[in-house]
């Protein structure tokens, strides 16, 4: 059967940590724990300054039903509670941990109970997990949908299609036992028949590895490694849902309405640890890249360690830091500062700076449009952005939704594309706003 | 404490990486492939092709720069987009055009045509064409008289000067309106042994650069293949295989479908869009070959396309869309 694909472009790789075995990242002298690293209501602080704290300590939550707990990274005591602007340009309350080194475990970390799907629920809210692919949605709502007994099949997401990272590539080479507990436990509590990774074909090794882990189970017949083109976006929660089982999603709706649990594969595999050693998500592996890193690796750092400690771990700055990105270079964002911390999803931070490399990753003057139709052939729901960004200059609501702008994922593949220069996938943005109030007038 | 960390970085909206084409880079790749065609127009007829070639070129960029510093607009001339329309101008036209009438041609195409209507991606019709049809009436003397290419077969049809002689085209609106009253065989045409316009004589080379721009993606194949073949199925109604051959080869055809239809500003963008449009240009190029007092119809048909190409923008986007549209209301 010839599979349709959607539309995609060919991205450059820059894969270039790939061969780099992880490292772990001394412990800073202070970390800066975030209350809000969850979407949902920010947890509250449940220590305060003066208090001694160990590594898995629960130090945030909340009663609100979209969140996840927050625990230590390290063992120390609390410095101050203070507030600290975020990347989003709202402002976090965040814990100051001062470290003494000795990284004591709490005695509450210990192996979870699981006897029955709530228990196993229970377990992954008290765990502090949420999608660490980048929505950092609370896992535990994820895998409780309302229709568990309709869903069947659970997809891994590992396509890692953003250029530069290789932290999901390290871990399918590191963990792979991980990864195959994580997807039993799932597979098992909520009742699902088949289980797909989705790897993009420029990681052979990995797949290799995977395939090797799933055959030495014996579990063949039930989870397959589903091989992607090496094109982006593959790791967009829709594209890879229709490139796996040819299902089309709309904006809106969750994986769940078609039967399908998703998730990111460094979130199954913290699951299948989590499972085994009850140790709650305190730590992450990230990719430390871009023009201005001494030495580009991979890197597991405490959640809450600066990212200027990180990158002093990396061997400093090689040069001055124009532009630092949380994620990678299609999606992620850009701080306006190196004092914030890592946060629960950080799979990358990028430092670049601008001087062999502004060609590609500068900001562009913009040119006029030449109309070419690349950001059409490029857009994985076929939208048309050079007409929308048109229907945003005349700022018409009624046509922006005829040309369904609210389908839009942010990819930013079309800006990517644009010879012009042109910010499209920034004027999309925009547009679902323009949409938005029309539609609440 | 102050200077631990690095707190005046650029943020922005993503993507913060973008791909290594660009406006400039794209019109490069199509002059680059315009060369073949340049090569055989000057190996033909001489220095004074590349002579001309040169002036519109300069005179292209020439009027860009000068218009965009006395209107004080963004300075424009490094996109490439003028010397491209400068070098497609030289290609349209004969390599004895005075050089005095090309810069009026250039002016026509660069001011009229594009920076009056706004500039790159502005304008309404394709500038080259518009600069040839212009020239065409305008200058209809020296726009028709076609200098004799190095290697010619043509023995008897040569004017009285010895320096000048009709194109197979005009041979063809001149004779009997059969292949007869044609002194060049398709071969001919196909290689580049005949008269024309410096840069159309020779299929082969234009098909070579079209399909290094295909091969590039820099064009999509959907426009010069539908242009051509629809010029080749009413040719082969015509004249069977030897006509139909003879209208894809001859004058500017090869030119027009890979070159000027494919422009981007002013051809549809959707794949439908362009099977409209270069079907179009295919069926208008042949009805005035074929039922026109002009031997040759391409440059008006592209021009009648581009000026129907929002039209048929608007009609395709409206069906364009794979996903239903989504409730109203939604999920609320």
């Amino acid at each position: 059967m010839g599979q349709k694909h959607l539309n995609s472009v060919h991205v450059d790789h820059f894969k270039n940590t790939a061969a780099c075995a992880t490292e772990v990242m001394p412990i800073p002298e202070t970390v800066c724990i975030s209350m809000s690293q969850h979407i949902g209501a920010p947890c509250k602080p449940l220590v305060k300054k003066g208090d001694a704290v160990k590594v898995g300590q629960l130090i945030g939550d909340t009663d609100a039903f979209v969140s996840a707990p927050i625990h230590s990274s390290v063992s120390g005591t609390v410095k101050e509670i203070k507030t600290m602007r975020n990347i989003m340009g709202g402002n976090d309350q965040m814990v100051v941990i001062e470290t003494d080194g000795k990284q004591e475990v709490s005695e509450d970390v210990k192996p979870p109970v699981v006897d029955s799907f709530e228990d196993f629920i229970k377990a992954v809210r008290a765990s502090g997990l949420v999608g660490l692919g980048g929505a950092s949605f609370p896992t535990h709502i994820k895998l409780n949908p309302r229709n568990a007994d309709e869903c069947h099949d659970l997809i891994v997401n590992a396509a890692e299609c953003e250029p530069f990272i290789t932290s999901d590539h390290r871990l399918m080479l590191e963990n792979a036992d991980s990864i195959l507990d994580g997807m039993e436990a799932i597979m098992k509590w909520i009742d699902l028949d088949h289980g797909y990774l989705g790897v993009e074909s420029n990681k052979p090794d990995a797949i290799e590895n995977l395939n090797k882990e799933i055959a030495a189970r014996g579990l063949s017949d039930k989870i397959k490694v589903h091989v992607l083109r090496s094109t982006y976006p593959q790791g967009a929660e829709r594209v890879m849902i229709y490139e796996v089982l040819g299902k089309t999603m709309k904006a809106g709706e969750l994986p769940a309405q078609h039967g399908v649990i998703l998730s990111n594969v460094t979130t199954i595999a913290f699951l299948g640890q989590y499972l085994k050693t009850g140790r709650p998500l305190t730590t992450k592996r990230v990719t430390i890249d871009g023009s201005a890193v001494a030495n580009p690796k991979n890197i597991i750092v405490p959640i809450g360690a600066h990212i200027a400690d990180v990158i002093e771990a990396c061997g400093g700055y090689k040069a001055e830091p124009r532009k630092i990105l949380m994620g990678g270079p299609m999606m992620g964002r850009a701080i306006y500062s190196d004092e914030q911390p890592i946060v629960k999803n950080n799979n990358a931070i990028l430092a670049f700076a601008f001087e062999g490399d502004a060609k590609r990753f500068d900001i562009k003057e913009e040119t006029g449009c030449i109309k070419c139709g690349r950001c059409v052939s490029a857009c994985p729901f076929k939208l048309m952005p050079v007409s929308i960004a048109a229907a945003y200059d005349a700022k018409d609501a009624a046509k922006l939704d005829a040309l369904q702008v609210m389908q839009c994922m942010q990819c930013g593949s079309c800006s990517y594309i644009c010879p012009a220069r042109r910010p499209l996938a920034f004027i999309n943005q925009m547009a679902k706003g323009v949409v938005k109030e029309a539609q609440s007038k | 404490m102050a200077n631990k960390y690095h707190s005046n970085l650029v943020v922005s909206a993503s993507p913060h990486m973008v791909s290594p084409t660009d406006t400039t880079k794209i019109m490069g790749t199509v002059m680059l492939a315009l060369v073949p065609a340049l090569a055989v127009g000057v190996y033909q007829f001489g220095i004074r092709a590349l002579v001309l070639t040169v002036v519109c070129m300069v005179a292209c960029v020439g009027f860009e720069y000068l218009f965009n510093m006395i209107m004080k607009r963004e300075q424009t001339v490094g996109d490439l987009s003028a010397a491209l329309t400068g070098l497609l101008i030289a290609l349209n036209c004969p390599s004895s055009l005075p050089l005095n009438i090309a810069i009026v041609g250039c002016f026509c195409a660069i001011i009229v045509v594009k920076q009056l209507f706004g500039g790159i991606g502005q304008n309404v019709v394709n500038p080259a064409v518009t600069a040839r049809i212009f020239m065409f009436i305008a200058f209809a003397t020296e726009m028709t008289t076609w200098p004799l290419s190095r290697i010619s077969h043509v023995t008897e049809a040569v004017n009285p000067d010895g320096i000048t002689g009709a194109t197979a085209l005009g041979q063809l609106g001149h004779g009997d309106g059969t292949l007869a009253s044609v002194e060049y065989s398709n071969l001919d045409l196909f290689l580049g042994n005949c008269g024309g316009c410096i840069g159309e004589i020779s299929a082969i080379a234009l098909l070579i650069g079209g399909l290094f721009l295909i091969w590039k993606k820099i064009i999509s194949p959907i426009i010069p293949a539908t242009f051509i073949a629809t010029v080749f199925v009413l040719g082969l109604i015509w004249g069977g295989i030897d006509g139909a051959l003879f209208h894809i080869f001859a004058g500017g055809v090869m030119l027009g479908a890979f070159f000027c239809a494919t422009d981007y500003v002013t051809s549809p963008t959707l794949p439908m869009g362009k099977v409209i449009f270069g079907i179009g240009c295919g069926v208008i190029t042949m009805i005035i070959r074929i039922f026109g007092s002009y031997p040759e119809g391409v440059s008006f048909a592209i021009l009648l396309m581009n000026i129907l190409t929002p039209f048929i923008d608007n009609f395709c986007e409206k069906r364009a869309f794979p996903l239903p549209k989504p409730a109203k209301g939604g999920d609320k």
